[in-house]
C-alpha cells in the first residue's frame, strides 16, 4: 500500500496545497510545519510554473511571486529534504509537465523519491498521456495521481481503474479558485469511482469555508484546499504560518 | 510508449487538463465525420470562394525579381483574402464545424489581432457569440484591430497576466474553455495546441499550397523550387508547405522572428533558440530556461511573438524536411518598406519576415528557379508601429 493512503486513515483527510517559495522557501517550510501540526493529513507542494494554465488568479499570483523571488526546482528539492526531517505526513508535488520534462523525467522523479516525496500531480497530463511519466514513477515508488472532472462522464471508470495513491476529483468546471457554490453532481461521480477502485478520493477546486468542506467531505474521503491558503500567504507574507495553522485546524475540525 | 494520437514524430499529443479531454475528443469525432461529408465540403468551398475571395492570387513579382537578380519570384497573396490575412481560411472551417456541433459561442486568442478579427467576422456571419482574448500589450500595439473586433460585435478581453502577449492570451482562452464548454468552441488560431487542433488547422490552411501548386503548374508547368513563409505557431507556413511535403525537390523554408537577434534574450525564434518541451497542450520546441519556465519572448511582430511552434513544424525540422531560419526586426522592417516601394504591396510585418529572407536567398538562385513567398497578411495594421520604429509618430 502506498504511503499516501495513510493520509486517509485518520477520518476524512484534509489536503493542503502550498506554492513553494511564496513569498520565500523559509515561509513555505514553516507553513507546511504549521499545517501538519494543525491536522493536515497530506501536503501538496506546488512547484511554480511560469504559465499555470489550470490555475485561477490566486494561485497564478503565487506562482509568479515565487518565480520572481528566484525559486527553482533545485532549491525546492533542497527545502523538501530539510522539511522531511520535521514532517512525517505524506507529501506530493503539484506542477506542470514541462517542469518535470525539462529537468529530465528520470532525474526529477528519482530525486523526488530520494527526498521523501510520495506522489506527483500534473494537471496537464491526462490519462492518455500518462505513459510519459508513469513507468518512471512506478520504478521509483512515486504515485502519479489521476484527476477526474465534472466533464469526465464515460471516462471516470477508465481513469479510476488505474488510479494510484488517491483520486483527485475536480469539483467544478474552470480553474482553481474559491467558489460560492458547487453544483456538480459529485455523488454520482463518486459512485462510479467506488465501483471501479478502492483508492481513496478527495475533492478539490473551490473549497474555502468549513461549511463547504463539511458538505464535500460527505461525498469523498477528503478535501483539497489551495487558493484559500494561498490568500493567507499573500495577505500575511512571512507572518502567514500561524494563520495557516489556525485556518487548517478550523477546516480539519469541520470534516472530522 | 507515449500516446500516438495526434503525433508528429515525438511532437504533438494532448497535454491538457482532464476537464477538456471530452471536449477535444468530441471535436475530433465531429471533424473526422464532417471532413468527409460532401455537404460540409461544399458549404466550406462556397464560403472560401464567395465570402473570403478565394482562390487568392499567385502574383509574379517582376520588378522584385529583376531587382534581386536571381530566382523568379511569385507572391501568394493571402493578404487579399477577406479580413486581410490567411487566418480566415481556418476560422471559416472551424466556425462551420462548431456550428454543426451545435455550439453557439466562439472564443479565440489573438496576437496581431488578425485571428481575432477573422473569428469575430465568422461569428458575425454565422450568428454566434464571440469573445477574443488578447495580450494587454498587443491591444496597444494593434489598437486598430481591437476596434475592428468590437465593430464586428465581439468582446475583446485584454489579458494582463504573464507577459501580456500571445502566449498569455492562449493560456487565458484555455482557462475560459475549461469554465464553459457546453456551448463554446475554442477557435484556436494556429497549428498548435492539443490534438486535433494542429491537424484541423493545417487541413483548413492546406488550401494555400494546393492553390500554389495548381496556379504554378498552369503558369510555369512546374513545381516551385523554394517556398518561403513566416512562422509563429506556423499556420500559414504549414498551409504553404503541406501539399509539397512529398515533393522532395521543393525546398520549404520557415522564417522565425529573431527579434533583436538569436544571440540576445529578446527573440522569439523557437527552433533556433528553444528546446523540446510540453506546453499549451503539445510537445514541441519552446523557448524556455533550464528549469522549463517558458521564456518571455520578444518580436516587433505581435503575430510571431510566441515561445513555441506547431508540432508538425517541429517534426519537419527534426527530419530535415523544412528549414527554419531567423529573421530580425530590422531585416523585417526593411523588407516591409522594400516591398511597399518595389511592388506597391504593404505586407503584414509577420509576412515581411518571409520577404526578408527571400531577399537574401533569391540572388543566390538561378533565373530558371522559382521561389514562392506567402504573403500571409496585409500590413495596414502595422503602419503606426513601423512608423514608431523609424522614429516617426503618426496618428492612426
Amino acid at each position: 500500500m502506498s504511503k499516501i493512503q495513510s493520509a486517509f486513515a485518520n477520518g476524512k483527510a484534509f489536503i493542503a496545497f502550498i506554492t513553494c517559495g511564496d513569498p520565500d522557501l523559509e515561509t513555505t517550510e514553516a507553513a507546511v510545519c504549521a499545517a501538519a501540526a494543525n491536522g493536515a493529513d497530506l501536503i501538496e507542494l506546488g512547484i511554480p510554473f511560469s504559465d499555470p494554465t489550470a490555475e485561477g488568479p490566486v494561485i497564478q499570483g503565487a506562482n509568479l511571486r515565487a518565480l520572481k523571488g528566484g525559486v527553482t526546482t533545485d532549491k525546492i528539492f533542497a527545502m523538501v529534504e530539510n522539511l522531511r526531517k520535521k514532517v512525517s505526513i505524506p507529501m506530493v508535488f503539484m506542477t506542470y509537465a514541462n517542469v518535470v520534462f525539462s529537468y529530465g523525467a528520470e532525474r526529477f522523479i528519482s530525486r523526488c523519491a530520494a527526498i521523501g516525496i510520495d506522489g506527483l500531480i500534473l494537471p496537464d497530463i491526462p490519462f492518455e498521456e500518462k505513459e510519459e511519466f508513469l513507468p518512471i514513477c512506478k520504478m521509483h515508488g512515486i504515485d502519479l495521481i489521476s484527476m477526474i472532472a465534472p466533464t469526465s462522464a464515460d471516462r471516470i471508470a477508465m481513469i479510476a481503474k488505474e488510479a494510484e495513491g488517491f483520486l483527485y476529483i475536480v469539483s467544478s468546471l474552470g480553474v482553481t479558485g474559491t467558489r460560492t457554490e458547487i453544483t456538480t453532481d459529485l455523488a454520482s461521480m463518486v459512485k462510479i469511482v467506488r465501483q471501479n477502485t478502492s483508492v481513496p478520493c478527495a475533492i478539490g477546486f473551490g473549497i474555502a469555508e468549513p461549511e463547504q468542506a463539511r458538505h464535500m467531505a460527505v461525498f469523498a474521503d477528503g478535501v483539497i484546499v489551495g487558493s484559500a491558503i494561498i490568500k493567507l500567504l499573500a495577505k500575511y507574507g512571512r507572518q502567514a504560518p500561524p494563520y495557516v495553522g489556525d485556518y487548517i485546524k478550523k477546516m480539519k475540525d469541520a470534516i472530522r | 510508449m507515449t500516446n500516438q494520437k495526434g503525433r508528429f514524430g515525438i511532437h504533438g499529443g494532448q497535454y491538457i487538463p482532464e476537464t477538456l479531454m471530452n471536449a477535444v475528443t468530441e471535436l475530433e469525432k465531429a471533424y473526422e465525420y464532417y471532413k468527409n461529408d460532401p455537404a460540409f465540403k461544399q458549404e466550406l468551398a462556397e464560403l472560401f470562394n464567395e465570402y473570403a475571395g478565394r482562390p487568392s492570387r499567385l502574383y509574379y513579382a517582376e520588378k522584385m525579381t529583376k531587382d534581386l537578380g536571381g530566382a523568379k519570384i511569385y507572391l501568394k497573396r493571402e493578404d487579399l483574402n477577406h479580413t486581410g490575412a490567411h487566418k480566415i481560411n481556418n476560422v471559416l472551417g472551424q466556425a462551420l464545424l462548431a456550428k454543426k456541433m451545435g455550439k453557439t459561442r466562439l472564443i479565440a486568442e489573438t496576437g496581431a489581432g488578425q485571428h481575432g478579427v477573422a473569428t469575430a467576422t465568422a461569428a458575425a456571419l454565422m450568428d454566434m457569440e464571440c469573445v477574443v482574448f488578447m495580450g494587454q500589450e498587443d491591444t496597444i500595439r494593434q489598437a486598430l484591430n481591437v476596434y475592428r473586433m468590437k465593430l464586428l460585435g465581439a468582446t475583446v478581453v485584454p489579458v494582463s497576466s504573464g507577459t501580456g502577449t500571445l502566449k498569455d492570451a492562449v493560456s487565458e482562452a484555455l482557462r475560459e474553455w475549461t469554465t464553459r464548454i457546453d456551448d463554446t468552441h475554442y477557435c484556436l488560431g494556429s497549428v498548435m495546441g492539443p490534438h486535433p487542433f494542429p491537424t484541423i488547422v493545417r487541413d483548413f490552411q492546406a488550401v494555400i499550397s494546393q492553390e500554389i501548386k495548381e496556379q504554378l503548374l498552369a503558369k510555369e508547368h512546374k513545381l516551385p523550387d523554394v517556398v518561403v513563409a513566416c512562422v509563429g505557431g506556423g499556420s500559414n507556413a504549414i498551409g504553404s508547405f503541406y501539399n509539397f511535403i512529398n515533393d522532395k525537390e521543393v525546398r520549404l523554408i520557415g522564417c522565425e522572428a529573431a527579434g533583436r537577434g538569436i544571440d540576445t534574450y529578446e527573440t522569439a525564434a523557437t527552433v533556433n533558440t528553444g528546446r523540446v518541451g510540453i506546453f499549451h497542450g503539445m510537445k514541441s520546441y519552446f523557448c524556455q530556461d533550464q528549469y522549463g519556465q517558458i521564456a518571455p519572448v520578444y518580436s516587433i511582430s505581435a503575430g510571431l511573438d510566441y515561445p513555441g511552434i506547431g508540432p508538425e513544424h517541429a517534426y519537419l525540422h527534426d527530419i530535415g524536411r523544412a528549414e527554419y531560419v531567423p529573421v530580425t526586426d530590422e531585416e523585417a522592417v526593411c523588407a516591409f518598406e522594400y516591398l511597399a516601394r518595389m511592388e506597391g504591396i504593404i505586407p503584414a510585418i509577420e509576412s515581411a519576415h518571409a520577404v526578408a529572407y527571400a531577399m537574401k536567398l533569391a540572388p543566390q538562385l538561378r533565373p530558371d528557379q522559382i521561389m514562392v513567398i506567402t504573403l500571409s497578411g496585409r500590413g495596414d495594421k502595422d503602419c503606426a508601429a513601423i512608423a514608431r520604429y523609424r522614429g516617426e509618430n503618426i496618428n492612426e
